[in-house]
């Protein structure tokens, strides 16, 4: 039984993390694409738009990867959560129903017609298409987060004697305070990587003096889009989401904040630390008195329940892993506004792409806001923990009840196999178009 | 209200059997017919273009059944836990080669993600149809062992195969021998829906010799339905039940045999668009035709002990679906006005278009 939960939770947690990979980017990248179209129309310079059709052919890979690792997560629900699939499909089904209908139909069809429909339609009715595009991917990130958001925070359901949850309330399902904060985070975040993404092939055509003219424009974007995004993430998306699991998941705060007891005078903030789950408390703890009382409640010395008041079976049941999630998402933001700002700096004294180390260093950095978002979902599901849906169904409850452990282990390992594959043919697709470049093509 | 998502799902399910079977027969007549390199080329190239908008429709038709039907969705996906998963890989690996084949040059490099196309295509046309077969053939719902049962009634567990492959074996199989003549007739209809979409949309030198090759499949379709149809009373008794009792369900089957027999005049069929038409109501047919047989049972139990999965002890609440009605419909729409634009601008021969880079 243990070794059933802890592969279908393995399986779940490899299939959901390499599939992140990819709408990430594209929702972000959406939304550059429709700047750069907009771009366009506006000054009629031709860069513009060839910028717009070379991170439309970036999405469109992104967006095939996204789909062939979107698909098994679906069916996964039924595979390996069938009894969570049973109990609560009246409710998520409705919101990941939605989300089929509604947002990746319009951004499959979209897509199709603003890679090959360019000369077919004219410049706004182009453009529109690029919207449109732009928003299925974001409607996509708000159904899946009003599914997760009713996990987190359940509302608008009741629950019947066979322990099914039943809708009782649609429209709660969207007013969930959880909600809006979670997408805003998410969005920003995405935006986040697509900015550093298009810095780094910036960065990385100036550095090869290949395709420079693109270079200058994809970093300088890239730049712009990366340092506000990094700022809305933390503030004012980031200080709200962590309000919110304060107050509605006091327990998953202190273990994600490493507070093993309780100070009556005001929580300090934990920077560096390890949590020592034996002695219960942080190993070579570098911390600032009363940060974190007055972050989340703009009190210095308001009490923050600790660890110590929680039973062990309603904190997550791996705290380091929530722990060291949440801190290194915190630490790389904090790191990318710090290069974003001093890029924008130069950029604004006209020396950044002259500045070789800073250059590199925004070239090299393109893996860590992908690190970053994924820690930050591990930070909301391993936060979670025990629960499915937080309080009310236990992770442990949700399994298939006839699926055995041997046949879980035997699609993980196949599931290792193939993303191997699939990520090989993604680096190369990539590879190919970043190396192509975006002058367009003479036939 | 389960009546009107059981349409609509049974709706889109067939819309996708539609799209997609006809890359996956592309697929498969890649595979068997394909061989100088231009011809590959441009059916991978038909495929290619569409396989992912196509796949969009199984993601809604999931979604869908998730939300109207929670325990069939719960219990069916666990219960066939393998062989879905391994359609997930097919599905998955088919992408792959399609999207890995332009890539470089090397002939061998070609030949590899050809192959690898063709195959599972083909196994995802087979297994589609076995899932079929085990849907009518019913399964041991709640595991029963002697009496006893191991799970909740609403719950089993199938093995890929019982060593005797028999239907009416006490435990059945995934893949017994009822299972994979139905699974048969659903590789050969996507083949033949395939080679009609070649036809359709390519000008590959192969054409005229498709639809010689569309006669004598559709001869093996024939013969492969009739025989099916004698065992099916064996393997389930009470399939003919809902068509005596409700006589306009014979329309369904009646659609699948205007398919069938329009198919056999192939030759004298000029528009290529009315071949493709023929098929997609062999699809239409045989999906409704099953479904029907089996209304409202939507999985049969194989033992007296527990009751049949229907459309009414496996839905969400009223209220649910009568919510998801109003979005439901305002979807359809939207999806039938994207799907028209797309159609529109989509239409003709591919040969030209851009695919890759």
């Amino acid at each position: 039984m243990e070794d059933m939960l802890f592969y279908d939770r393995l399986q779940f947690a490899f299939t959901i993390t390499f599939h992140y990979i990819f709408p990430q980017l594209t929702m972000g990248l959406s939304l550059m694409i429709v700047y750069f179209k907009w771009k366009y129309l506006r000054t009629q310079i031709e860069k513009y738009n060839n910028a717009a059709t070379f991170f439309m052919k970036i999405f469109a890979i992104n967006f095939t990867m996204g789909v062939v690792t979107g698909i098994p997560m679906e069916f996964q629900f039924g595979t390996n959560w069938a009894k969570f699939s049973e109990l609560t499909g009246g409710i998520i089904g409705q919101t990941l129903a939605m989300e089929g209908l509604f947002s990746f139909f319009l951004e499959s069809s979209f897509l199709a017609l603003f890679i090959f429909g360019e000369k077919l339609m004219g410049q706004k009715l182009h453009f529109l298409t690029g919207f449109l595009v732009f928003l299925g991917s974001w409607a996509s990130g708000w159904f899946i987060l009003a599914t997760n958001a009713w996990m987190q925070n359940p509302v608008g359901h009741e629950i019947l004697e066979n322990g099914k949850f039943v809708l009782d309330n649609f429209s709660e399902l969207f007013t969930n305070p959880w909600l809006l904060p979670a997408f805003l985070h998410n969005q920003m975040a995405s935006v986040v990587t697509s900015a550093f993404v298009m810095a780094s092939i910036g960065a990385f055509y100036i550095l090869r003096d290949k395709h420079s003219e693109y270079g200058r424009l994809f970093l300088k974007t890239g730049v712009v889009f990366g340092l506000i995004s990094s700022l809305l993430v933390a503030f004012p998306t980031g200080d709200w989401n962590a309000k919110n699991v304060a107050k509605y998941q006091p327990g998953t705060f202190a273990a994600m904040e490493g507070i093993f007891e309780t100070e009556e005078a005001g929580a300090e903030i934990v920077l560096i630390g390890q949590p020592n789950m034996i002695e219960k408390k942080l190993d070579n703890k570098i911390a600032v008195p009363n940060i974190l009382s007055f972050l989340t409640y703009q009190e210095w010395d308001r009490q923050i329940p600790g660890m110590d008041q929680f039973e062990t079976e309603e904190l997550p049941d791996n705290i380091p892993a929530l722990y060291y999630s949440y801190h290194i998402m915190v630490g790389l933001g904090t790191i990318f506004i710090g290069v974003m700002g001093l890029a924008l700096f130069f950029l604004w004294r006209n020396k950044l792409y002259n500045i070789k180390p800073l250059l590199w260093t925004i070239m090299f950095l393109v893996p860590f806001p992908y690190i970053a978002n994924i820690t930050g979902w591990y930070t909301a599901e391993l936060g979670r923990q025990p629960y499915l849906v937080y309080g009310l169904l236990r992770t442990s409850d949700g399994v298939s009840p006839t699926v055995s452990s041997g046949n879980t282990l035997f699609t993980l390992l196949g599931f290792v196999g193939l993303y191997m594959l699939l990520g090989l043919l993604f680096l190369t697709l990539v590879g190919k178009t970043i190396n192509q470049g975006p002058t367009p093509q003479k036939h | 209200m389960e009546l009107f998502w059981y349409i609509a799902i049974g709706l889109v399910l067939t819309v996708f059997f539609i799209l997609d079977g006809y890359d996956f027969g592309a697929g498969i007549i890649h595979l068997f017919f394909a061989k100088k390199e231009k011809d590959k080329e441009v059916i991978t190239k038909s495929a290619g273009l569409f396989w992912d908008s196509n796949e969009v429709w199984l993601v809604a038709a999931g979604g869908m059944l998730f939300m109207a039907f929670p325990t069939f969705y719960a219990s069916v996906f666990s219960g066939f836990y393998l062989p879905l998963i391994i359609v997930l890989w097919l599905i998955v690996f088919r992408a792959i080669g399609l999207e890995f084949r332009g890539q470089f040059k090397y002939q061998m490099w070609k030949d590899i993600w050809d192959k690898s196309f063709g195959v599972s295509s083909l196994l995802l046309a087979l297994f589609f149809g076995i899932a079929l077969g085990n849907i009518v053939r019913g399964v041991n719902l709640g595991g029963v062992d002697n009496g006893v049962s191991v799970h909740e009634g609403h719950y089993f567990f199938l093995p890929l195969w019982d060593s005797s492959f028999s239907p009416l074996a006490e435990h059945p199989g995934v893949i017994d021998w009822f299972t994979i003549i139905i699974g048969l007739i659903s590789v050969v209809t996507l083949a033949i829906h395939g080679a009609n979409w070649v036809i359709l949309k390519t000008n590959s030198s192969i054409n005229g010799k498709l639809k010689g090759v569309i006669f004598k499949l559709n001869i093996a379709l024939t013969v492969l339905t009739i025989f099916s149809l004698i065992v099916w009373q064996k393997v389930n008794p009470n399939s003919l039940d809902n068509f005596s009792h409700k006589p306009y369900l014979l329309v369904f089957p009646l659609i699948y045999l205007t398919g069938v027999i329009g198919l056999f005049f192939i030759n004298k069929i000029k528009n290529n668009r009315h071949a493709f038409i023929l098929s997609t109501l062999i699809i239409v047919g045989g999906i409704t035709s099953s479904l029907a047989s089996l209304f409202p049972v939507i999985l049969p139990s194989v033992n007296d002990m527990h009751e049949h999965l229907t459309i009414y002890n496996t839905a969400a609440s009223e209220y649910g679906l009568s919510v998801a009605l109003i979005w439901g419909i305002i979807g359809f729409i939207l999806i039938f006005v994207y799907f028209i634009i797309q159609k529109r601008l989509m239409s003709g021969k591919i040969d030209h278009m851009d695919y890759g880079h």
